[in-house]
């Protein structure tokens, strides 16, 4: 059977045009954008060549805007532990939504453990941020609040524009987390008010081992990894040339293409929805208009997630789940059980994200392979026996 | 939202589970785990003379819960009661050509289910059998009173 990539959110296929741009990379000149021979500075044009592009994607300012780093995770960690310890006189506080990515929770949590206060902001059953409790929980303390564009499990996006008001009214630095929506939703930080916004290479169809923070021109931060000053002095250590020049290209298509490409995501994700929620006992997660629009997110009554997972990767289709037997802690999904849902039901999530490969024409046999093995999956269980399916 | 790395027999057990279902009037019935864990196992056994003549399983669980109550009831079926009893979660995890460190709860599940399945046929049979002897002893008084 052909395979069916279904896990665009976990990770994305590089885009050959990208490949054949950063390439000249490797097979070129490799040079240290620090060393001010030519072979140096050849390298240094590609660099500066992708903070303009990726600038560009997000609408920054200036190219100066964007730091770059070597994962979406470390760029989190810099905004929120970089913005919380260089602003401690302004204040001790920290606050994020309790369905951050873990890359921003853990550094939060770090912070708690050394002496600042963490609040955890809730969301409602479709993992809307609770407008009313940010404004409540948020004081001139708050240096760092950070909220992410959409998630990542469920596909729900953040009212950001009306997000950044309440923060720069109450706290001081609003940081978003945007792995999951760029490329597919134009982030514009300057319309938006984000003055921390985290990218990640691998996720706009570039290379693995980069990533970028957008950090607004004023605000002010201290770097996480200290060394020879690289990265005007937020991230030192030798800039992964390779990855970052296929960063920049890999924004550059994103913008071009970002229109089009969401629409047809949209319909194909549209149409996924409605087949699969006509499966008895079949749920979805997250918010059912205001979603990213390549994700399609569910979970199954009496069955669960790592099950689906395999039964699905045997039809030679790929998805993903938020169930605790996947996971490393055996914990069901921190987002999961934030909009409310019980364990036993968290266990039974599946989640289907498409990208570029992806062909409308695949829907039917996703379909299938969905009903298919809910069915015989419901069969071992011995939950489904004892009520109706 | 990691996926671990299974061996190829647990996912032939996982796909190709041996002995699903249930058995109406069993000799013995054990059921592990909660659904709220993400694990629900029931194993129902029939018994002749103390030997398992059938056994059936139904799972609720990941691919690893499925395939340990797979096999637990293939290596349990024609065994003795007792030697069934001594079967432990790295019988189960060593046939399956090893699980992960964080799976290996599965396997114990897989074996507390058929132990408890066990243990749930003994009760029966030393139930039946004071009764039975309580009825001989019924019998035998019965007729020294007539």
């Amino acid at each position: 059977m052909e395979r069916v990539y279904l896990d665009y959110v976990s990770s994305k296929p590089i885009d050959p045009r990208v490949l054949e741009f950063a390439k000249r990379f490797l097979e070129g000149s490799c040079g240290n954008p620090s060393s001010l021979h030519s072979v140096g500075l050849e390298a240094k044009h590609l660099l500066e060549d992708a903070r303009a592009k990726v600038a560009e994607l997000i609408n920054g300012e200036n190219e100066k805007t964007i730091i770059f780093t070597g994962s979406a995770t470390e760029a989190n960690n810099l905004a929120i532990k970089g913005g919380a310890l260089r602003n401690m006189s302004k204040g001790k506080e920290v606050a994020a939504t309790a369905i951050e990515h873990i890359s921003v929770l853990n550094p939060m949590k770090e912070l708690q453990k050394n002496g600042f206060t963490l609040n955890l902001i809730p969301v409602d059953s479709t993992g809307m941020v609770d407008l009313v409790k940010l404004e409540e929980v948020l004081t001139k303390n708050t240096t760092v609040t950070s909220i992410m564009y959409a998630n990542n499990e469920i596909g729900t996006i953040e009212p950001i524009k009306e997000i950044s008001k309440i923060v720069h009214d109450k706290g001081w630095y609003l940081h978003v987390d945007a792995t999951a929506a760029a490329g597919y939703l134009p982030v514009d930080v300057q319309a938006e008010g984000i003055d921390m916004l985290t990218l990640s290479s691998n996720d706009l169809y570039g290379p693995q081992g980069a990533g970028a923070l957008y950090v607004k021109p004023g605000v002010k931060l201290q770097p996480v990894i200290l060394g020879g000053g690289q990265e005007s002095g937020l991230r030192s250590g030798t800039e992964n040339i390779f990855a970052i020049a296929g960063m920049g290209e890999a924004a550059r298509i994103a913008k071009e293409e970002m229109a089009q490409e969401s629409e047809r995501l949209k319909e194909m994700r549209d149409k996924l929805i409605q087949a699969l929620l006509m499966i008895e006992g079949a749920y979805l997660t997250g918010h059912p208009t205001k979603r990213l629009p390549h994700h399609a997110s569910f979970r199954f009554d009496y069955i669960e997630g790592e099950s689906i997972l395999l039964n699905m990767d045997r039809h030679n289709i790929q998805v993903a789940t938020g169930s605790a037997c996947s996971s490393k802690t055996l914990e069901p999904s921190h987002v999961l059980l934030a909009i409310g849902l019980k364990h036993e039901e968290a266990h039974g999530s599946t989640v289907l994200t498409l990208g570029r490969l992806n062909k409308v024409e695949e829907i039917p046999t996703i379909v299938k392979s969905v009903k298919e093995t809910v069915e015989r999956l419901r069969k071992l269980s011995p939950l489904s026996s004892r009520e109706v399916i | 939202m990691a996926q671990i790395g299974y061996s190829k027999k647990v996912m032939e057990h996982f796909m190709n589970p041996r002995n699903v279902g249930t058995i109406e009037n069993p000799d013995g019935h054990g059921k592990v785990g909660n659904p709220v864990c993400g694990d629900l196992m029931e194993m129902y056994i029939k018994v002749e003379d103390d030997v398992i003549t059938d056994i059936k399983f139904q799972t609720f669980g990941c691919g690893s819960a499925i395939a340990t109550s797979s096999m637990v009831t293939e290596l349990a079926k024609g065994m003795h009661v007792d030697e069934a009893m001594k079967i432990t979660r790295n019988d189960v995890a060593s046939e399956l050509d090893g699980l992960p460190p964080q799976k290996m709860h599965c396997s114990n599940l897989a074996a507390d289910a058929l132990h408890e399945a066990i243990k749930d046929y003994e009760s029966k049979k030393e139930t039946t059998e004071r009764g039975t002897k309580a009825q001989r002893e019924d019998g035998r008084q019965g007729k020294h009173r007539s």
